[in-house]
């Protein structure tokens, strides 16, 4: 993996990203996906390499996938959780993070729920800073383990017919995944709820639907979102009851959409709400290869910017 | 300096006596007076230099007392004078807030003792800030407020701000609102529009401020009395004082310079520095706001100063607090987005900074008139120049505006006939 096009000694959002730089690391993955495969799964890409996983918001397949991933490169890993970490006795962030940095930490995955703290980060520090989820802003990996999956089972992008359906006001996966597939020349439709759905996407080249139906018909991808139900407190729509009659797929709306569509939906989900729970383990829904491929989309990426630390 | 001055050679600009020309302005312990009559008066030239009556700041935090790492009484007006501005307008949301005469008191013994320009203070309407009970505002008046805001905590309970407006009126004390629906706008902490949906950032509804602005509308006109919208920046607000200024309804607005000059295309930065209520707002707004600048809809451009400390500003966009400052860049500013882009001539720009303010306050100041004190901003109109922000004597640095390229500037300011700072060489600050 000479000549390489990465030289980002973070990944922060695919809005920055060039197609050409979103495509090599959904090669890369693709090599690392095959050492997954193998009897012995580890690699020494990342020997000596010590990296911190920051979760000051709270998850568990992200941080579980991204420190499996570290353990397949063979990096060391500190785990933090914000619970025990000094934010809660008042450090800011960027202290805990010089804190890391003195520790000779090579890179930081870090998942937080305000937008741009990363971006505020990666510029004030020299490791080398992974977005693992901030705020409702961006959520590259599961991003590119999503486009890895359009890509690995249409052996293309260009032109595919992603619907993403639910609560896209709320979803840095929705927005991420807009990036990236709008510059791949995938075409995308954004539907669910209308309070949850902001049209401002149409200006970005998005196509915006009120109506299920719409969105179903001629989807070569289907992604779902979760509904959370703290949304329904804040008065964004009726009930989940009412949520999955009018927005849900199941056997009813799945008449819409093409035999050979995929199912997608980045978890945790919540069964027959946004989708059926027959459909979630059709033949169709792709949703645990999302998360095999989630894997190798990590590692690639972890591999990646840490080539490019100073 | 000598007690009589008479300044030659400079073109001046008084918007509320329609004057503009090269003349002389004579000055004689402090106030203002005819220059024929002046036996042994320094003469200062200021050719080249336009000088204008003092500006006024409608719209400043001081910080003191309760904040005052971020500023002080001494530092923003300092800060004030190298900016242009003779007198600023000291909001109340001070620690503890100005909503007692103990409080305005200590205000004005301290700008008495160490402020460099005149401080005028700004009583609260309601105790504490709180939206809840009326502030003594009797009381204030007898201390020396100048008018009423509960700044950043716009009152919610319709009722209460219906009787605080009209019960101001007897008075005499103009209403300055920010005017925000606190449920509208809960949690968000840019525009909401474009930027905000890519973001993934919670958005403020601008109508949010327009709710507001719509009942001030009604309660200046129920009330037949002044109030004053603070920093007005979306396009659906403008349009209401629009509309209610031509019904003769008694309100104005400001603008502030950054709602001029920036919008929220900004905040993809993530930079603090451009966090501030009400929010940047869309280039439509920003457009609206210059044409109601030109039609009269704006009457005052005022900073809303609010200093903040870096520990402050330094952290995660969603949890650093609203405000920038404004005093030492907004003459700047102006100067640059308005006059030389010629949205406005410099006697239509000037009376923002001082006609227009004088008289939401009602206060006999913003003009050259002989017997009026002497408060004169000179002004550099064609001087270029990047902003400094290391240099400023603010004890604070939270300015979007740092290496900003203007044109324009403020190059000496005289409060009651003393030269508090100046550029000039003709000209000492004492």
């Amino acid at each position: 993996m000479n000549n390489t096009p990465w030289t980002r000694k973070d990944l922060l959002s695919l809005y920055d990203l060039t197609k050409e730089e979103i495509v090599f690391i959904l090669d890369t993955a693709e090599e690392f996906k095959k050492v997954s495969q193998r009897k012995i799964k580890k690699v020494p890409a990342l020997r000596g390499k010590t990296v911190v996983n920051l979760f000051v918001e709270p998850s568990t397949r992200t941080r579980i996938s991204f420190e499996l991933a570290e353990q397949r490169l063979s990096a060391d890993i500190i785990n933090i959780a914000a619970d025990a970490s000094s934010l809660r006795k008042g450090e800011t962030l960027l202290d805990t993070i010089k804190n890391i940095e003195a520790l000779q930490a090579d890179l930081i995955v870090m998942r937080h729920s305000a937008a741009g703290a990363p971006n505020f980060l990666a510029p004030r520090v020299r490791c080398g800073i992974v977005n693992a989820g901030d705020g409702a802003h961006s959520h590259p990996t599961q991003a590119l383990l999503d486009i890895f999956t359009m890509r690995e089972k249409f052996g293309r992008i260009e032109g595919l017919n992603v619907s993403i359906i639910g609560d896209i006001l709320h979803s840095r996966v929705a927005r991420s995944d807009m990036w990236g597939l709008l510059k791949l020349g995938a075409n995308v439709t954004f539907a669910g709820p209308s309070t949850l759905v902001p049209r401002e996407f149409i200006k970005a080249g998005v196509r915006v639907c009120d109506n299920l139906k719409d969105a179903l018909v001629g989807a070569d991808v289907v992604n779902l979102l979760r509904i959370q139900h703290e949304r329904q407190r804040s008065g964004f729509f009726p009930s989940t009851g009412e949520y999955a009659k009018v927005f849900g797929l199941n056997s009813d709306s799945m008449k819409y959409i093409k035999p050979d569509a995929l199912i997608m939906h980045p978890g945790p989900i919540n069964r027959d709400v946004e989708l059926s729970s027959a459909l979630a383990d059709c033949p169709q829904s792709v949703i645990l290869e999302q998360v095999t491929n989630g894997l190798a989309v990590r590692m690639a990426v972890l591999f990646l910017v840490a080539g490019c630390l100073k | 300096m000598s007690k009589q001055l008479i300044f030659t050679g400079a073109r001046v600009i008084d918007p509320a006596r329609n004057i503009d020309q090269v003349m002389d302005i004579g000055v004689k312990d402090g106030v203002f007076a005819d220059p024929a009559e002046l036996k042994d008066a320094e003469i200062i030239d200021l050719s080249g230099y336009v000088l204008a009556p003092g500006f006024i700041d409608i719209h400043v935090h001081l910080r003191q007392p309760g904040k005052t790492g971020a500023e002080t009484i001494h530092t923003g007006t300092k800060a004030a004078a190298a900016g242009g501005f003779t007198a600023v307008v000291a909001m109340p949301n001070t620690s503890p807030c100005a909503d007692n005469p103990g409080t305005i008191q200590l205000i004005r013994d301290c700008a008495a003792r160490e402020g460099v320009v005149k401080v005028l203070p700004c009583g609260a309407m309601s105790k504490n800030l709180a939206g809840e009970e009326m502030a003594g505002i009797g009381g204030l008046k007898s201390a020396g407020v100048v008018a009423l805001s509960d700044d950043g905590k716009c009152i919610q309970n319709h009722e209460l701000m219906r009787h605080v407006v009209e019960y101001s009126r007897t008075f005499s004390l103009p209403i300055l609102d920010h005017c925000e629906d606190k449920i509208l706008a809960s949690g968000g902490v840019m525009h909401e529009g474009y930027w905000s949906v890519f973001l993934g950032m919670k958005g403020m509804s601008p109508a949010a401020e327009e709710i507001m602005v719509a009942r001030d509308a009604i309660f200046a006109r129920m009330s037949d009395w002044k109030i004053h919208i603070q920093h007005v920046s979306c396009k659906g607000a403008i349009e209401t004082v629009r509309n209610a200024r031509k019904d003769g309804i008694k309100i104005s607005a400001e603008a502030t310079p950054h709602h001029i000059a920036l919008t929220d295309v900004e905040i993809k930065k993530f930079d603090t520095n451009y966090k501030m209520n009400p929010p940047l707002r869309s280039e439509e707004d920003r457009i609206a706001l210059i044409e109601a600048l030109k039609d009269g809809t704006v009457t005052v451009i005022a900073t809303d100063h609010a200093p903040h400390t870096e520990t402050d500003k330094t952290v995660e966009f969603d949890y650093a607090p609203f405000g920038i400052i404004g005093l030492e860049t907004a003459v700047n500013v102006c100067m640059t987005e308005l006059y030389h882009k010629g949205h406005l001539t410099l006697p239509q720009l000037i009376s923002k900074f001082t006609e227009g303010p004088a008289d939401v306050l009602g206060l006999p100041m913003g003009t050259l008139e002989n017997g009026r004190a002497a408060d004169i901003t000179i002004l550099a109109p064609d001087e270029k120049g990047v902003v400094d922000s290391s240099k400023f004597f603010s004890k604070s640095r939270n300015t979007p505006f740092n290496g900003y390229e203007y044109t324009g500037c403020a190059a000496a300011t005289i409060v009651d006939g003393k030269c508090v700072f100046s550029r000039i060489d003709a000209l000492s600050a004492e």
